[in-house]
């Protein structure tokens, strides 16, 4: 799988191309600054891009903005975002760029090796990968009057790792029930929430964010 | 300035034009009284030689400011401005202290000029425009008092110049018609030269405004040196007892795994976990710290990115908007994104809302900053609460806060920040889709 990294910090930046490396995906392209990552993103087209929010030369959120504009211009274009913070206000704008195929993720999250390449995978697929940190902000807001307070707690749970972009498979193995209990749960989220069932894995991962982030 | 209200900051009443003859009326009387206070003080100086003026001044004075107090407060009304009061405050405690500062404030010697000029000028103008109301009223229901009372009272006007009968005495109307064009005319008037030449004498001369400005500028850096100093403390603390133990922590792990892979590779492993989990946690808790000092959002995305991420991440609906020509310098602008996210984390916690909004502005070389909620109210500044720190923050850049919260609802916190136009950046970096 073909990869371009934007990240300032050479360290930083060595340290994800020998990670990516050393598990079959080629980084290639790696670029230290905001300016040449719009270029370099339309220009090869990777699988996935791993950016930095935080980057050269404003050292704001430079890298945010690199992406929405490649996103623009290459939409599906897949992006997951790695910052020191997260900030709900650029997962939405991540997120109503459209087309899915977005992640953003806690730099520390990188530290799991198996999780980080998990996400990454999940967002060269064409899927979600949202940092627990963003979705527990949004589930833990006041529920009075908001369906979501009809959740019982097991599907609060289904629907927080649903909103971090995780498969059933994955959700029944982290939560150690069956695949089939999972899909009941996402069922009755479905329903609780008034969302139309849909086969799509990403849309209706986008569908749970979008109905959290509107309010 | 810093103040404290817990109505809205309602400007100096205006008085209705029908009160305000019976206000003059009471006001002249007020300027006679006046003389028994020029009087006692008058008294009082020379008999400081044979010390029995040393008391006298320490009741009478503090009689004097009370009495002047009131009437700046009264003729406020009449400016549409207060009258700020202009009284030293004595630098030491005792007596004698207190009597040095009253005698040396020229504001003392100042307000019994006022009793003075106001028991003559004053007094003259006061009057003036009450008669002028109640001569009009006299004169148009003068054929009335003519036919109720009996012979020798009204009907012989001007010192029995002429006589006059119950259909004559209609002479007398047109009278009280000039009299009241005359008082709609000039009756104001009147009360706001009065107004204005008390205010030249009790509110504080320029040297006196300067020092009352000093003081004010003086409690304010006191205060901002001792709420940094405790911020930098807390830093200190915070990185001390939380990053820096972790890593300690971490590094100390680290060096068992290596001196131990060889030897135990599964035990390695477990220690290795366990540092990326103390790596994990130190970071975190970095990250709080650093959002405590300076939300990184906050430098992204300035003021208004900061505070929709804020709105974002609260529990119930906050509504936000925005009319700011540029940036604010960065000091200003911390201090706003502060001010609000403690009013809404406020909100959050006590108000028990459901809805909420943030109106920020810009207009008269101020910022304007408002947080409103619809929830119970009841909301109060105290000593060490929430809103006692962002007063005490704000009262850096020479802000206030304005706190309305009725027990009920809804609750209105109106924050205000002196900030010139000409440090207001406009950003290229603002405005992503």
């Amino acid at each position: 799988m073909r990869v371009v990294i934007a990240e300032d910090h050479a360290l930083l930046r060595d340290g994800l191309i020998r990670l990516l490396e050393a598990h079959d995906f080629e980084v290639v392209e790696a670029v230290d600054n905001g300016p040449r990552l719009v270029p370099a993103l339309v220009q090869h087209r990777p699988d996935v891009a791993v950016v930095d929010v935080r980057l050269p030369p404003t050292f704001t959120d430079e890298g945010l903005k690199a992406a929405i504009e490649a996103r623009r211009q290459v939409p599906g274009l897949p992006v997951l975002v790695l910052s020191q913070y997260v900030e709900q206000l650029y997962a939405r704008e991540l997120l109503t760029g459209g087309g899915g195929a977005v992640g953003y993720l806690l730099k520390d999250r990188v530290s799991n090796v198996a999780e980080f390449l998990d996400s990454v995978r999940r967002v060269a697929g064409g899927g979600t990968a949202m940092d627990p940190d963003v979705i527990g902000q949004l589930l833990a807001r006041n529920t009075r009057d908001e369906p979501i307070g009809r959740l019982t707690p097991r599907e609060s749970e289904v629907l927080g790792l649903m909103a971090e972009g995780r498969s059933n498979a994955a959700i029944a193995s982290a939560l150690f029930v069956t695949e089939k209990a999972v899909s009941k749960h996402t069922n009755n989220i479905f329903a609780k929430l008034d969302l139309p069932p849909s086969e799509d894995d990403n849309r209706r991962v986008m569908a749970v964010l979008t109905y959290l982030s509107s309010r | 300035m810093t103040t404290i209200q817990t109505a809205a900051p309602a400007p100096p009443l205006r008085y209705p034009r029908l009160a305000q003859p019976f206000l003059a009326l009471g006001l002249a009387i007020l300027a006679e009284v006046g003389i028994a206070f020029f009087v006692l003080n008058v008294v009082s100086v020379p008999l400081i030689a044979v010390w029995v003026g040393i008391p006298m001044l320490l009741v009478f004075v503090p009689c004097t400011r009370w009495f002047a107090n009131c009437h700046r407060r009264m003729l406020a009304g009449f400016l549409g401005a207060p009258i700020t009061r202009p009284y030293r405050q004595p630098p030491m405690k005792g007596l004698l202290m207190r009597l040095r500062t009253i005698l040396a404030d020229p504001a003392t010697w100042r307000d019994i000029v006022w009793l003075l000029t106001n028991a003559v000028l004053g007094f003259t103008l006061n009057l003036l425009s009450a008669v002028l109301f109640l001569a009009s009223v006299f004169y148009l229901i003068y054929p009335f008092l003519v036919w109720v009372t009996p012979p020798g009272v009204f009907d012989q006007p001007f010192g029995g110049l002429f006589t006059l009968n119950v259909a004559t005495s209609f002479l007398m109307v047109p009278l009280g018609l000039v009299a009241f064009l005359i008082w709609s005319a000039s009756g104001e008037r009147l009360l706001k030269a009065n107004a204005h030449l008390a205010k030249s004498l009790l509110g504080p001369t320029e040297s006196a405004q300067l020092a009352i400005r000093v003081r004010e500028l003086a409690e304010s850096r006191a205060e901002t040196v001792d709420t940094q100093a405790a911020e930098l403390r807390r830093i200190e603390r915070d990185l001390h007892d939380g990053a820096q133990a972790r890593l300690a922590a971490l590094s100390m792990n680290l060096g068992m795994a290596e001196e131990m892979v060889a030897r135990d590779p599964a035990q390695a492993a477990a220690l290795l976990t366990e540092a990326r989990e103390s790596a994990s946690t130190a970071l975190a808790e970095l990250r709080d710290l650093v959002r405590g000092i300076h939300p990184p959002v906050l430098a992204d995305r300035g003021l208004e990115g900061a505070v929709k991420a804020l709105a974002i991440s609260c529990p119930f609906k906050v509504d936000v908007s925005f009319d700011l020509p540029g940036r604010p310098p960065a000091p200003v602008e911390s201090a706003a994104y502060f001010a609000i996210a403690e009013a809404l984390a406020n909100t959050v916690k006590y108000a028990a809302a459901t809805n909420a909004w943030i109106q920020v502005s810009y207009e008269q070389e101020k910022l304007h900053l408002l947080v409103g909620d619809d929830g119970v109210g009841g909301a109060t500044v105290v000593t060490g609460g929430g809103l006692y720190g962002i007063e005490r923050r704000l009262a850096a850049f020479d802000g206030t806060l304005t706190l309305v919260s009725p027990t009920g609802g809804p609750t209105t916190v109106i924050m205000e920040l002196p900030c010139e136009s000409s440090s207001l950046k406009t950003t290229p970096s603002s405005g992503t889709a």
